[in-house]
């Protein structure tokens, strides 16, 4: 109950400092590309209307998951808001528990509105693959719920513009790290060590990412899809966790 | 009588974020507040209050020493619902309105949603807020917000109120509603702990007062016992009387002022006063006021922060 409490606060926050307004962005950014779409044919237009809405979505999830998720603690730190709470019987685990639920019902409420939108389109233009299309999205969201747990990680111990540099960051790499592990590979010696180490600690968000099989008509595995939500719920858990242990010794002076 | 708070050598030292020196903030403080007391904490800026509150809240960690609140580990979660604290200068959620404020601390101590209700109403009529309930936060003034913060160290009814400078930046009303609400707290048998450097405040309320200089707790002091004790004299001061009867009452006095038709005596505080009082009132003058003299609060308190130098009165 308290961890709810704390969690619908948060989305009350992100819902009235107008997170979800940047729904506008995408609607509109919907409209304008299907006026584009009937200048072209219709094989066409069902590839570019899958392709496009997927990414947009990726994209406006993640820029929420990283600037809300930034600014989750370090913004009750700095307005000391977090005295009257941590003071309270609430653990400090629960605090940012909470802190992180409440940001992913907003994320969860802003990608199942863009979703709903999107495979309105898709049954419009793009016949057959709403099934796939449904299941992209949520890798996309599973995918956000990871990178909303880095961004909380960082933020539990550095400034917001640190933690927003580091999410980037991660967020780049994570989806590059089997090139980063190949690319060391090649060069040997210690920018092996150091490829592996990343490949190893820093999450591979390329597994989260069904884009082309879905725009392609492949097949998408229900047991990779199985195996992909095992680790992505793995991998939040153990960096919720993680910041947990940094946040329990943490002063707030 | 039991204890409420208990602190024993306790220290806190900051690191400096380049150089890592160390920096002692509060040194070796040992400290007992008895249950039902009201504690004044005084001591200048940077003197420590605030840190010494934050470790109690569980905020920061001990470099060394113990804290125990009703004989418990001060982070102890069961610990934190007996409590209350206001922070100093607080600043709240500001996208919220007043009655989902409370509502929502009222939440982080699990209290059912009927009994939630209850008690923010009834708060927000005892800080005065009844009216501006469903008010933005970011509409309310600092004197507002600080009631507020008062409303919501209460939600949970503790037993403990810890409250970190209640009365600073707030207008005469202000104080006065917060000193109002610190003693009916005291009526009701609570326990409060709060920091102030305004003497007048503390002086009214507090049963006993301990003074932090420099980190390092200098006296703490049952005040009444201690005021009492220096009452030395009083000021009396009279008027219509006749001149046999003046040259008696000057004989009593220690000192003698005469402006026009009033006279003050400063006697001694040894029953000089009440034959004073006797002599005047046989002869039909009348008692315009009696004043004891003592050593103020802040007499004391300039003392101990110039570390025992008797020093002339200055405003601090």
């Amino acid at each position: 109950m308290k961890i709810f409490a704390i969690a619908l606060n948060t989305f009350r926050e992100a819902v009235r400092d107008k997170v979800l307004y940047s729904l506008l962005f995408f609607a509109l950014g919907l409209i304008a590309v299907s006026v584009a779409l009937n200048q072209l044919t219709i094989g066409q237009q069902a590839k570019i209307v899958t392709d496009l809405g997927l990414a947009s979505i990726s994209i406006f999830g993640t820029l929420i998951a990283i600037f809300v998720g930034i600014g989750l603690v370090s913004k009750e730190i700095e307005r000391r808001t977090i005295l009257t709470i941590v003071s309270k019987p609430v653990s400090r685990g629960s605090f940012l528990l909470g802190k992180y639920l409440g940001l992913i019902v907003t994320l969860a409420v802003e990608v199942g509105i863009m979703g709903a939108c999107f495979l309105g389109m898709v049954a419009a233009y793009a016949d057959g693959v709403a099934g796939p299309a449904a299941v992209a999205i949520g890798l996309i969201f599973l995918e956000l719920c990871v990178i909303t747990a880095v961004a909380l990680l960082f933020s539990s111990f550095s400034t917001p513009f640190l933690s927003g540099l580091f999410t980037v960051a991660v967020w780049v790499i994570g989806h590059l790290t089997p090139d980063l592990r190949e690319f060391g590979e090649r060069a040997g010696g210690a920018a092996r060590a150091i490829t592996e180490a990343l490949y190893l600690v820093l999450p591979n968000l390329g597994h989260f990412n069904v884009k082309a099989q879905v725009v392609h008509h492949l097949p998408i595995e229900p047991a990779l899809v199985a195996q992909v939500t095992a680790y992505g719920l793995v991998y939040v858990a153990l960096v919720l966790g993680l910041a947990t242990l940094i946040f329990d010794r943490r002063d707030f002076t | 009588m039991s204890s409420a708070l208990s602190i024993e050598h306790l220290v806190k030292d900051f690191r400096h974020p380049m150089t890592l020196r160390p920096l002692r903030v509060v040194d070796d403080l040992s400290l007992e507040i008895r249950a039902g007391e009201t504690f004044g904490f005084l001591g200048p800026n940077g003197a420590g209050k605030t840190t010494t509150i934050k470790l109690v809240n569980g905020l920061l960690r001990p470099t060394a020493g113990r804290i125990a609140i009703f004989g418990r580990e001060a982070r102890d979660v069961a610990v934190r619902a007996r409590v209350g604290y206001l922070p100093e200068q607080p600043w709240f959620y500001d996208y919220l309105r007043a009655d989902e404020f409370l509502d929502f601390y009222a939440r982080l101590f699990g209290i059912a949603r009927a009994e939630r209700r209850a008690r923010v109403k009834r708060l927000l009529e005892r800080v005065g807020l009844a009216e501006r309930a469903r008010d933005p936060l970011r509409r309310f003034s600092k004197g507002m917000t600080q009631r507020l913060g008062v409303a919501q160290a209460l939600i949970n009814d503790p037993e403990l109120v810890i409250l970190d400078e209640p009365m600073s930046g707030l207008d005469p009303i202000g104080r006065r509603d917060v000193r109002d609400i610190i003693l009916a707290l005291k009526r009701e048998g609570r326990t409060v702990f709060f920091s102030s450097h305004l003497i007048p405040d503390v002086e009214m309320i507090c049963d006993r007062v301990g003074f932090l200089v420099g980190g390092r707790l200098r006296d703490q002091a049952d005040l009444h016992e201690r005021l009492a004790a220096r009452e030395t004299e009083s000021e009396v001061r009279v008027a219509g009387i006749s001149a046999p009867v003046y040259r008696q009452a000057a004989a009593l006095a220690a000192r003698t002022v005469a402006s026009g038709k009033e006279f003050l005596f400063e006697v001694p505080a040894d029953g000089s006063v009440e034959k004073l009082i006797d002599l005047v009132r046989a002869d039909g003058g009348r008692i315009i006021s009696i004043t004891p003299r003592r050593e103020s609060l802040e007499a004391l308190f300039l003392r101990e922060v110039r570390g025992g130098k008797p020093e002339e009165k200055e405003s601090p």
